[in-house]
């Protein structure tokens, strides 16, 4: 585990947070908007989240 | 099927159950120092006795990762420094210009040299080599066995239980199939617990994504999210099964996904990569490769997002049990002990929602390639 190794680590997961963190963020809003419709959200924010850290493992895998 | 009191007193074991099994990895790594010292008598001192706690917890964590050829339950180092072991022996087939067939119980724990036909067989880190008879292995400097290796077949650790597996799923879906017409369109046993399931995944995940043509698909997207959601399942369980977080299983399952919608693609969706309609000529040249990349890359991110988590969770949990060994006094441990649990509730959530998670991708991949035409291009 080299220090380019663990420093790319941590950029990936300085993104993959800050992209997963934005969308639980809308995803707040839209159900304070529409608390109605809050399962769908749910459903869209989770699908949106398991995308982001797809590929946010197959890069650290990749480092 | 089952009374009462059966089923409150069966649920009250399996919740202590948990309380009991952690417990062994103690025993079990010692009993890994021991087998290891004793092969680095044996051969050419190649394996690093695992000389403080941190060394036998990341062996442990290795060999759970790993698929084995038997089926180890437990095991554990009595008072005489002997080992006991409680396993099964799964059978060994290769092919090596001739089949041989026999038990793993003839590699000893890997000890031994098995002999079958004429020719002599190691285990070496989980993979068979062939030897000579006094099983040497030539070893390079990775530690990494350069023999020859046979065309291994056997029925490992992961095979057995991705039958296991199979078994529970026919049984338990064909008993649901069947009680709808024995009790008049009401599902009973069970499998009941399994509709709202099946359901959701036909009317949220099936029908919004393909459309009118879903039936063709629903059995392959039902199979997929039972059987990833149970193997996820079964490797949270003491038994140490890691099926799903085996490289070789999800890539089998994304190979399928790919096939399955390669094959029943329509011109639409060729169409779609090649040609992509709507866009400048100039960009639809720029477009192609990269679509064609989209066609690879999409099932390749389904095998590296289940492998990832499942691989990324168990060996973070099982560090955090390891944390336990290594503080030995009542604060840290127990506070490492909640923190397992914790974990261990955020990996049951993790199983359910990578289930879905594949499945409903490959709803959304079998939906874009069965799309019907939108007039999109009609400038």
């Amino acid at each position: 585990m080299t220090i380019p190794n663990i420093v790319g680590a941590g950029l990936i997961v300085i993104g993959a947070g800050i992209g997963i963190g934005r969308i639980g963020g809308s995803a707040m809003d839209a159900i304070a908007r529409q608390p109605e419709q809050s399962g769908k959200i749910q459903t869209a924010m989770l699908i949106a989240a398991a995308l982001i850290e797809g590929i946010g493992f197959a890069a650290l895998f990749a480092s | 099927m089952f009374t009462k009191p059966f089923q409150f007193i069966f649920a009250l074991s399996m919740a202590f159950l948990p309380l009991f099994s952690f417990a062994n990895p103690t025993t079990d790594t010692l009993s890994h120092t021991t087998t290891a010292v004793a092969e680095a008598h044996e051969t050419t001192n190649h394996e690093a006795k695992p000389e403080n706690k941190k060394e036998e917890i990341k062996e442990f964590i290795k060999h759970h990762l790993q698929d084995s050829h038997d089926f180890h339950l437990f095991s554990w180092t009595d008072d005489h420094q002997k080992d006991h072991h409680i396993s099964f022996p799964l059978p060994v087939i290769l092919w090596d210009n001739g089949l041989h067939v026999f038990l793993s119980s003839k590699f000893h724990h890997g000890e031994a040299v098995a002999e079958s036909n004429g020719n002599f067989y190691k285990l070496h880190h989980s993979k068979i080599y062939k030897t000579d008879s006094s099983g040497t292995l030539t070893i390079d400097e990775h530690h990494h066995a350069t023999n020859d290796k046979p065309l291994d077949f056997s029925i490992t650790k992961n095979v057995f239980m991705i039958m296991i597996v199979s078994l529970i799923m026919i049984i338990l879906f064909t008993n649901l199939a069947k009680s709808y017409k024995k009790n008049n369109g009401i599902a009973q046993g069970a499998g009941r617990f399994f509709e709202p399931i099946i359901l959701y995944i036909r009317d949220e995940i099936a029908i919004p994504n393909i459309g009118k043509n879903y039936k063709r698909y629903m059995s392959y997207l039902l199979t997929i999210f039972f059987f990833v959601w149970f193997l996820n399942l079964f490797g949270l369980t003491p038994l140490g099964v890691n099926v799903t977080g085996n490289i070789a299983v999800t890539l089998c399952l994304a190979l399928v996904t790919f096939v399955i919608t390669n094959v029943t693609a329509n011109k639409n969706y060729w169409g779609h990569i090649f040609w992509m309609p709507g866009v400048p000529v100039l960009m639809k040249f720029v477009l192609a490769p990269i679509e064609l990349l989209g066609v690879i890359i999409k099932p390749f991110s389904l095998m590296i997002r289940l492998y990832a988590n499942i691989v990324a969770g168990h060996v973070v949990l099982m560090s955090i049990i390891g944390l336990m060994f290594i503080f030995k006094n009542w604060i840290g441990s127990s506070l490492s002990f909640f923190l397992a649990f914790a974990l261990s509730l955020l990996e049951v959530l993790v199983a359910a929602l990578q289930a879905y998670i594949i499945t409903m991708l490959s709803a959304l991949y079998f939906g874009s390639a069965t799309e019907e035409h939108h007039g999109e291009d009609h400038h």
